[in-house]
């Protein structure tokens, strides 16, 4: 008997270890039938279960006990089994699901993306657009909070948060010591460091890349572009804490943000220091790569070229000004 | 070629008079024309002191809206940049400060619009992608002028004026 399992994903058969959870499953096959995630992570050791938006319908057990699941699961904590057949979007029933847990994590989000950092890139935004509905019917005031400062690097936005935890699970995995943690319970539960103090560790920037929604943004990039207006590049740099590996955002000749690499799944290759990511902001300081694969489909693809010629600045060139001083003298003498 | 129809208008060739010769009923005829001209509505407006009235549909210049509280509408989300065909409008946000509270509506605005108006097609698609209602091209035709660099439109010509203080 062979040690790998197989599985059946909207008709799909894969084999892959015991062990593996659904969703990483339907990774191994990629496209379209991989359920969204908004709180599993794989980087993330206990991430998952809480906002249940890859929920998916399990039509076969196992080739043992091939009855259905009774109800709809969570396939990044449910376990393949052997012969288990799932459905994801070949059925009307978890799609209809899905559009009714985005729906529950729109609830209390403020409908701020044109002020929200995140807008652009954000996973929610992605999954509002991919299932949710036009309008709300909730009809009550929304959650709010008031605004917590916890440091001068990284912005929380506790309105946004949807409290998937991974931001909490990277302090504990990542960090040498945890600084922030959820406060209270249910509805108002919340994100928090729990002296307000600055988080200052070595790679607390993380928690920006993780937050699936504009909760966490980067301080220094605050405001100062949109998403879809910056260029991402790929470089790298000798770092003693990390491994270097980054995503710049050029605007023009300026390195607005560095963000770690991030995979089709929207999940970081590998975490970044600080230093990398928030005092690195010179091309010179790093070694330039190829221009980040964006997929055509992505928001942030218009005007997206990717060859390593970079576009054409225009430098101020003394010699060109005194020829043509004449002619520039003409257009402001009137 | 032999005609088609057997018909045949017979043209007579008689020979001018004087009057005709001297071109008088010609000129009686075409002057005639011109003084009932005199006594019809005029077709032109004295433009720029008589302006007609535009089509509800039309698209003019821009204006920056405020909104009922006389606070500025834009919250600098780069959509309408993003959505001009022809790269006519630039943008720098700024993080609103405590103190402006009353001055911009959301906590992120506009420091710096700029719509370049000889580039802009004016088709009005800033106004179709602005999710806070700020944009819309209910001006008059932009004005004429000399240089390229007054073309070039800032906030301080596209804002509304400031409401009235009651």
């Amino acid at each position: 008997m062979s040690d790998k399992v197989k599985v059946t994903i909207d008709g799909i058969t894969v084999e892959v270890a015991p062990g593996t959870t659904i969703l990483n499953a339907a990774r191994q096959i990629g496209g379209d039938i991989v359920p969204p995630a908004m709180c599993y992570y794989s980087k993330l050791e206990g991430s998952g279960g809480k906002c249940r938006t890859c929920i998916v319908k399990v039509s076969k057990g196992s080739e043992k006990d091939p009855r259905p699941m009774p109800k709809l699961v969570a396939s990044c904590r449910t376990t393949v089994m052997d012969g288990m057949e799932v459905m994801n979007i070949t059925s009307p029933e978890v799609i209809e699901a899905r559009s009714g847990v985005v729906e529950m994590l729109l609830i209390n989000h403020p409908l701020d993306c044109p002020v929200c950092d995140q807008a652009g890139e954000c996973d929610l935004q992605n999954l509002g657009y991919e299932h949710g509905l036009q309008k709300t019917r909730y009809e009550f005031e929304r959650r709010t909070f008031e605004r917590i400062d916890i440091g001068d690097k990284i912005q929380l936005h506790m309105n946004r948060c949807i409290l998937c935890y991974r931001c909490v699970f990277t302090a504990d995995q990542i960090t040498n010591k945890r600084v922030h943690g959820i406060l209270n319970r249910g509805d108002h539960s919340e994100i928090s460091t729990y002296i307000q103090t600055a988080v200052d560790n070595d790679f607390s920037g993380n928690v920006i890349d993780v937050c699936p929604v504009g909760a966490l943004t980067d301080k220094t990039f605050r405001f100062k572009n949109r998403v879809w207006f910056t260029k991402p590049i790929d470089a790298h740099r000798d770092c003693p804490t990390c491994s270097g590996k980054v995503t710049l955002w050029y605007k023009g000749a300026d390195v607005l943000r560095v963000t770690a690499r991030k995979d089709v799944y929207g999940e970081v290759e590998e975490f970044i220091c600080n230093t990398c990511r928030f005092d690195k902001k010179k091309t010179a300081d790093w070694t330039i790569e190829h221009p980040t694969h964006i997929p055509d489909t992505s928001v942030i693809a218009s005007n997206h070229y990717e060859t390593l010629i970079p576009l054409p600045v225009i430098q101020e060139d003394e010699r060109l000004k005194e020829a043509n001083r004449v002619e520039l003298e003409k257009t402001t003498k009137f | 070629m032999e005609p088609l129809t057997s018909k045949k208008k017979v043209l007579e060739k008689k020979p001018l008079t004087f009057a005709e010769r001297m071109y008088l009923p010609a000129i009686t005829k075409g002057l005639a024309i011109t003084i009932s001209h005199f006594f019809k509505k005029e077709a032109t407006i004295r433009y720029p002191e008589q302006q007609r009235e535009f089509s509800t549909n039309f698209r003019g210049m821009h204006s920056l809206k405020r909104d009922e509280e006389g606070k500025e509408r834009c919250t600098a989300c780069g959509l309408c940049a993003l959505s001009c065909p022809a790269e006519a409008i630039t943008m720098i946000a700024s993080e609103r400060k405590p103190e402006e509270k009353d001055l911009y509506r959301e906590e992120k605005y506009a420091s710096v619009y700029e719509i370049n108006m000889l580039r802009c097609i004016f088709c009005g698609l800033c106004e179709e992608a602005c999710p806070k209602e700020a944009i819309y091209l209910d001006g008059p035709i932009v004005p004429s002028d000399y240089l390229r660099k007054d073309f070039i439109y800032g906030k301080d010509k596209l804002v509304e004026a400031p409401l009235e203080k009651k």
